[in-house]
């Protein structure tokens, strides 16, 4: 009986066997858990219901907006601006001198909805409605509307300013070339409830614009 | 490493406890029987401060905690209950608040120490990355803790930091939104950095323990950057002799932690965050806390959001690779004629960004801010590296004590 006893088989350790097949299964059911428990862990954090509620629509009158002034008011606590721009503002916003400073003269991002991608970026040429962040991080730009030499920068011909980073925008929320800011000011959607009222977080009618599509808030 | 010596139970319950849990061995080995070399001058107590500072910053906390309230029509109010009605409620938020910024004091010159005399080469490169983990987490504890006064500077940094995230490609928005619970920052937002503000710090506990235990794994950098050879020779005791060392480091820095306490609590405070928050008004000038402008200069350099972001992240990410980057054998600083001047320089630029960030990012100050960026990574990408293969070192002493007969015991 010398060397009687056989090595131990190859195949039976490299044949699957039922205790493999169970290992797999176990190891494949507690990952699949394991991932569908962290879903509601993480899902916490996104905007809750009631968020979501008191972000519905909010109406505004520009009864109150003189022209070439504008007004702020909230949405999804977010400050939205409501500008009344002069004729004056208007040519400006289609001079030469302006649109070569312009990073995104033509809306080419989607920062607005269809309806607002015009040389004016809104519905009707005179108003103009935007979501007032600066979209480099954040900040609140100053409504600067007249043209100045040199407050609050250089050859200024009439806009919003940002004061934290510098971040230039004109009376169209179009964000100029060599400035932090990478994209225009965003465009909510609204509508006109009446001649002058207007429903900011609508679309008119026949629009299904999403503005959690835009770019960049 | 191996300790002077053994321990040995003296009691009967000692011994009782030994045999279920060596918690006084351990203790011994670590705290009073471990070696540290012989060396080691008072850039060396930063260890012993950063573990005072986290458990000060922790003991201060949570006593704050128990009467703050994180809800934004209360938070602020709150904390100014704290300030007029709660006992010795001023001196607690100014010695938690001066705190954070002792804590980064301490942490800044514990790393440029670590850089002078080559801690994170070989073989304690854990022990470096753990610390950069720590710093990152300090950080963040730092970011959040500044949101929960509610005051002006606190919401407008919570908004300019989450929007930094919105500069990724595709998602960055909908992570944004994640982070914020809403479309914007408000009472979600207030809520969870309050939780989070309150479970960071203990994980610095924990990574802190990694590092200690990393550290005693290697056993100390010195001076001269030559590792230990004989215990006996080169290596005293840990106590009474770090012990002591480190008890009057603590004592040095407290002095300086109590000046600013109780003299000037508010002077590295920014006067706009006793504002109370304000969605529809931005401040004219955002500024981060001191500890974080040199960051924050290196964000605002570069005219595209998205590099600015990618910028900012890669500055302090790039510390973890500096046991690659540098190239050079030799650890102290002591022997590189080279890198001793390069470390200077390094220094000021440092110091350069931190003064530029907390200036408007306009005209020469941007251009600065822009050079100064520039060579901060350089320093990491080209200048270590190249200086590590061009470098003559001087020669080195072939053991610490040797170091010590030198002459060479004191470079503070």
């Amino acid at each position: 009986m010398v060397n009687a006893s056989p090595p131990p088989s190859n195949v039976t350790v490299d044949k699957p066997t039922r205790r493999d097949l169970l290992y797999i299964a176990t190891a494949v059911t507690g990952v699949a858990g394991a991932a569908a428990s962290l879903v509601p862990l993480i899902d916490q954090m996104n905007p809750d219901a009631s968020t979501l509620a008191a972000g519905g629509p909010v109406d505004i009158d520009l009864g109150q907006v003189e022209p070439g002034g504008q007004v702020v008011i909230l949405w999804r606590k977010k400050p939205i601006f409501v500008v009344f721009r002069t004729q004056e503002n208007l040519q400006v916003l289609r001079s030469r001198q302006l649109l070569m400073e312009l990073a995104d003269p033509d809306s080419k991002y989607l920062q607005q909805p269809p309806y607002a991608k015009n040389w004016h970026r809104s519905l009707t040429p005179e108003i103009g409605v935007f979501v007032g962040i600066c979209t480099h991080l954040g900040c609140i730009p100053q409504f600067d509307p007249l043209p100045n030499a040199s407050d609050p920068a250089t050859n200024w011909l009439g806009g919003y300013f940002c004061a934290c980073h510098g971040s230039k925008y004109d009376l169209a929320g179009r964000v100029f070339r060599d400035v932090p800011a990478p994209y225009n000011l965003p465009v909510p959607p609204y509508r006109f409830t009446g001649d002058t009222t207007i429903r900011v977080g609508e679309n008119p009618p026949n629009e299904d614009f999403d503005f959690s599509t835009i770019r960049q808030m | 490493m191996e300790g002077h010596s053994q321990y040995t139970p003296k009691s009967g319950f000692a011994r009782w406890l030994e045999r279920r849990l060596p918690i006084l061995s351990f203790i011994h080995d670590s705290f009073i029987a471990y070696p540290t070399p012989k060396n080691l001058n008072y850039m060396w107590v930063f260890g012993a401060i950063l573990s005072f500072m986290l458990v000060a910053q922790i003991a201060t906390g949570v006593v704050l905690a128990m009467h703050y309230t994180a809800e934004t029509t209360l938070a602020f109010d709150s904390v100014e209950k704290i300030m007029r009605d709660v006992n010795w409620g001023t001196m607690l938020r100014y010695a938690h608040a001066n705190g954070a910024s002792m804590f980064f004091l301490a942490v800044y010159i514990h790393i440029f120490r670590g850089m002078y005399y080559g801690s994170y080469k070989e073989p304690r490169e854990v022990l470096w990355i753990l610390g950069v983990i720590i710093f990152m987490l300090m950080m963040a504890t730092g970011f959040l803790g500044y949101v929960l006064p509610w005051g002006q500077m606190s919401f407008w940094a919570a908004t300019v930091i989450t929007n930094l995230f919105s500069a990724i490609p595709v998602v960055g928005t909908s992570i944004t939104t994640w982070l914020l619970g809403g479309y914007s920052v408000d009472n979600p937002t207030l809520n969870r950095f309050y939780a989070l503000h309150y479970l960071v710090p203990f994980i610095i506990v924990a990574i802190v323990a990694l590092h200690v235990w990393a550290l005693h794994v290697t056993g100390q950098n010195n001076p001269s950057g030559i590792e230990v050879k004989d215990i006996k020779r080169d290596t005293v005791p840990f106590t009474p002799y770090a012990t002591l060392k480190d008890g009057v480091g603590i004592a040095a820095f407290l002095v300086v932690y109590a000046w600013l306490t109780f003299f000037v609590p508010n002077y590295l405070g920014h006067p706009d965050n006793y504002i109370e928050a304000n969605p529809l008004v931005t401040p004219p000038h955002i500024v981060p806390e001191w500890y974080f402008l040199p960051f924050y200069a290196i964000l605002r350099a570069i005219p595209n959001k998205l590099l600015g972001v990618i910028a900012l992240f890669s500055s302090i990410l790039i510390t973890a690779a500096l046991p690659w980057l540098d190239t050079s054998k030799v650890k102290s600083a002591v022997y590189r004629p080279l890198f001793r001047k390069e470390f200077w320089v390094f220094l000021a630029v440092c110091i350069g960004l931190g003064y530029l960030g907390a200036q408007p990012a306009e005209g020469a100050y941007l251009w600065f801010a822009r050079l100064f960026s520039a060579y901060y990574f350089l320093h990491f990408l080209v200048i270590l590296p190249v200086i590590g293969r061009i470098e003559q070192p001087e020669q080195a002493p072939e053991s610490i004590e040797a170091s010590i007969i030198r002459g060479e015991t004191s470079h503070v």
